[in-house]
């Protein structure tokens, strides 16, 4: 039903990217896709799949929330709904009326990152699709009488994700506290006062800006080959002019000098919790040798009920009823290294955020040991094989990390990478990564009562 | 460029999907002791994917002691045979096997996937799951805290509120009004001897349903059916589920909550899974509030108006009873012309039914997405488990576009004409909303 499934809450939606990206075991490659490009600059990427007679064709654009313009949050995002509207060859709606009418489905979403359109869809259907996408991607007309109702459904968007939910303000404040000057410090959603200014000329520019083949990617995963779809991509995809090149152009985040804390207090929280953020590296941002070792290091230390943190606070002090960690280094930004907790009845957040600091000061002590290590990396590896098993998985994953900035290379080596992750780089990484003056701490409880 | 496409996309818009054919082909193995599976045999990746259920779900969770088969679908993976609850989730982990469990209104259902070189290790952890869990009581009140922290944590969702409270206005005094999660005082006072009984009493052969999919041959499943669910006793214990009539008084009720949108959930009366008029009532919800971006619902609502971000409807058919339920989530201030639009949807669905080119456009897409269910082992085994649960039949898959193709516009409009009625709505809304009445309660 949603425009956006993934990408509203960034951290939350590439945390189970992370696992999908999770490639095979000892063999090269994990979803072996073919690619090339084409005249004016488009990219395309297939990824074969024969279980059944369909494909997923997307068109990733590299644009996301973090490119906009100052003032401007959330037109990312509103430009994508404006996306399933008007065109010059069709009708408010009809893009996915025929999508429908052929027995497929659509949706698209927004992140910091990047915006995606796809469908799914029997593959003699394959050529429509492309052509309705072709269509959009210079064809759209801008009207009031389209962009007002929009607005309004962006801003009951709004509510239903963020305002509606203590636990998604407590993200989106915490997410602009952290980041001081990154442009992740914006929700992708927008704010609520900027999506009510967003107007039809910023919206037209920002399409104009952005939505050009030399800054798209074509991915089709499923029934298909690189030499069938090459003649396709050509005639539909090939003809359209490239535009001007667009720079994302970012502000830089300035060093942390001063340990953050968020408290968010409502009368509808009845289980408190928290959530401690480190900032981290990214594959394309600070110490970027330190992005396998800490996605291993959230495994081993933070990843499921065998991890370190949840053996500790939950199976044998009895403090937490869940407790575990997370990072993501497939930003084109800086990321975060991650933990959250939520006490059993009883336990104060207090004596659990001190339990939580004395798992972090004994893991930065005692460092991991290379049993663990050698276990969650065959735990992280076997997920690749896994991944292969769905028509779709492959063209989401590799989507995300080419409009992110990323390789094709960075996921299909992914597999080696894990691999050469020694218990000595986890810690490494963990000193160089969990230092106080870079964290934020966020919790979330219940309101006080009068008086107290 | 843009004339060249008004011809092409005019051309699209008449093209009948083609009947993509489901490429799978579902094979019945019977083990020895007699044990049936499904098989879809995958021999593309070395995974297999294993799911199954038995018949009886957490409808049957003794009164005051709602959320007893939750709790157990918790626990049966902490520990079982002599291996303890954190050795066994490290064996899970260690060879990358998933083994979950999850209850439902009326049945309780399993799935595992694993590695085909870690295939006997991962059934057999299955099999002393079923058959020998240990409930040893460090991790069952571990658990039994999760569950009670998550309740809590619930209590404030206004969708949760919305629904817990639409079904307890349904089926006052039947099962499916019970909190199937339970209630901290209901999942706080269930007792070790609960769990046992529980298990000995619904996991048998005779209601269970075992579904494969992936690399595995038919005579290697054999044997492991055998291995895996032999041991379960032959017959399950019998259970009664009465049939019940949703309530249909129309009430609304609302439920006061700070928040600013406010989330509207309702449902009347509807039909069950095995009703001969089960393909019309789907084809015509398709229309009035299923289909994606296409439903009357979605236009009215949020394409027109801009009411909501979403507005839909679907087909609710549980083993004893019937519902259309219906939703969306708007401002505070527009509650009372969301509702309206709603209501005037369903009397207009009810009064005129479909066109002729809703009613083609419906079969097109129902038809021809239909394979599109079928994109990863998991999906497979979810869907021919249902399959098996409904007793539709081993044919089914390469029988359901026909009967949808059969649904005709008198068939529909009848369907729409008898099932759909505004005057049987029960609606909550949880929020603030305005241009409501509540009915006096």
């Amino acid at each position: 039903m949603n425009y956006f499934k993934k990408a509203v809450v960034k951290q939350a939606a590439l945390t189970a990217v992370l696992f999908l990206t999770a490639p095979q075991f000892v063999q090269a490659g994990v979803f072996n896709p073919e690619t090339f490009t084409l005249k004016n600059g488009m990219q395309v990427v297939v990824i074969s799949n024969h279980r059944a007679p369909i494909v997923r064709h997307m068109v990733w654009y590299k644009v996301g929330a973090a490119d906009e313009p100052r003032g401007k949050s959330g037109i990312a995002h509103f430009f994508e709904h404006l996306m399933f509207k008007k065109t010059k060859t069709l009708k408010s709606g009809e893009f996915s009326k025929i999508v429908a009418r052929n027995g497929g489905r659509d949706n698209a979403f927004t992140s910091h990152d990047y915006t995606g359109y796809h469908q799914s869809i029997s593959v003699d259907r394959l050529e429509t699709v492309m052509k309705l996408e072709a269509d959009r991607m210079r064809n759209l007309i801008f009207e009031d009488n389209q962009i007002e109702p929009e607005r309004q459904v962006v801003l009951e968007e709004r509510r239903s994700r963020t305002d509606n939910s203590p636990g998604a303000k407590l993200g989106e404040q915490m997410n602009a506290a952290m980041f001081l000057n990154y442009p992740y410090h914006d929700p992708v959603i927008g704010w609520e006062h900027e999506i009510r200014g967003l107007t039809k000329a910023d919206l037209k520019k920002f399409y104009d800006k952005w939505y050009r083949p030399n800054n798209a990617i074509l991915v089709v995963a499923g029934d298909i080959t690189a030499k069938q779809l090459r003649p396709l991509a050509e005639k539909i995809y090939g003809v359209i002019p490239a535009g001007k090149p667009s720079k994302r152009l970012r502000t830089e985040e300035p060093p942390h000098n001063a340990a953050i804390r968020v408290t968010l207090r409502d009368r509808r929280v009845r289980q408190p919790s928290i959530r401690r953020r480190y900032l981290a590296p990214s594959l394309q941002f600070g110490e970027s040798k330190h992005v396998y070792p800490l996605e291993v290091l959230a495994q081993v230390f933070g990843g499921g009920t065998t991890s370190t943190l949840y053996r500790s606070l939950v199976v044998k002090q009895n403090l937490a009823v869940s407790a575990g960690a997370f990072y993501d280094g497939d930003n084109m930004g800086p990321s975060s290294f991650g933990f959250f907790a939520s006490p059993r009845p009883g336990v104060s957040i207090e004596d659990l955020e001190a339990a939580l600091d004395k798992e972090i000061t004994l893991l930065l002590e005692n460092g991991v040991t290379a049993s663990n290590v050698a276990r969650a990396k065959n735990t992280m590896l076997a997920e690749a094989i896994y991944a292969r098993d769905s028509v779709g998985g492959g063209a989401r994953v590799i989507g995300s990390a080419l409009a992110a900035g990323q390789t094709i290379a960075d996921v299909e080596e992914w597999p080696e990478r894990i691999g050469k992750v020694t218990a000595e780089q986890l810690n490494q990484a963990a000193k160089a990564v969990l230092i106080e003056k870079n964290s934020i701490t966020g919790l979330l409880l219940p309101k006080k009562r009068n008086g107290s | 460029m843009s004339k060249s496409f008004i011809a092409i996309l005019s051309a699209a818009l008449i093209l009948i999907a083609a009947q993509a054919a489901v490429a799978i082909e579902i094979k019945e193995v019977t083990s020895g002791k007699g044990i049936k599976a499904w098989l879809v045999e995958d021999h593309t990746n070395p995974i297999i994917t294993v799911n199954i259920a038995f018949r009886g779900g957490s409808a049957l969770d003794p009164v005051g002691k709602e959320g007893l088969a939750n709790l157990i679908s918790a626990t049966l993976d902490e520990g079982a045979g002599d291996i303890k609850s954190q050795e066994f989730q490290q064996k899970l982990e260690d060879l990358a096997i998933s083994l979950s469990f999850n209850s439902r209104l009326d049945s309780f259902s399993g799935s595992m996937r694993t590695l085909k070189k870690n295939q006997v290790t991962a059934f057999n952890l299955l099999r002393l799951a079923l058959t020998k869990p240990r409930f040893d009581s460090e991790p069952v009140e571990r658990i039994r805290s999760q569950i009670i922290a998550n309740i809590r944590r619930q209590s404030e969702n206004p969708r949760r509120i919305a629904r817990r409270t639409l079904f307890t206005k349904l089926f006052p005094g039947h099962p499916y009004g019970r909190p199937s999660n339970g209630t901290e005082e209901s999942v706080q006072i269930i007792k070790l001897a609960d769990l046992r009984f529980f298990v000995a009493q619904r996991f048998a052969r005779d209601n269970l349903v075992v579904s494969v999919v992936g690399d595995i041959t038919a005579a290697d499943l054999k044997q492991q059916l055998d291995q895996t669910f032999g041991a379960l006793p032959e017959k399950a214990s019998p259970w009664d589920v009465p049939e019940i009539s949703p309530d249909d008084k129309k009430q609304t009720i609302v439920v006061d909550k700070a928040i600013p949108q406010s989330i509207i959930t309702f449902a009347q009366p509807g039909i069950k899974r095995d009703h001969p008029d089960f393909f019309p009532a789907y084809v015509m919800n398709y229309v009035l509030g299923g289909g994606g971006f296409e439903s009357r619902l979605y236009e009215e609502v949020r394409e027109k108006r801009g009411l909501a971000y979403s507005a839909y409807s679907y087909l609710a058919p549980l083993d004893h009873a019937g519902i259309i339920i219906g939703g969306a989530g708007t401002a505070n201030a527009r509650t009372g012309e969301t509702v309206k639009v709603l209501r005037d949807e369903w009397s207009k669905m009810n009064k005129s039914g479909l066109t002729q080119t809703e009613l083609k456009d419906a079969k097109t897409y129902l038809t021809g997405s239909y394979p599109l269910r079928f994109s990863s082992s998991g999906r497979i085994a979810r869907m021919i488990t249902a399959i098996q649960l409904e007793k539709l039949g081993l044919s089914y898959i390469k029988k359901r576009n026909g009967y949808i193709e059969a649904v005709t516009l008198e068939d529909v409009n009848r369907v729409a004409a008898k099932l759909l009625d505004p005057a049987k709505i029960t609606m909550v809304i949880v929020g603030q909303p305005k241009g409501v009445t509540s009915t006096p309660q």
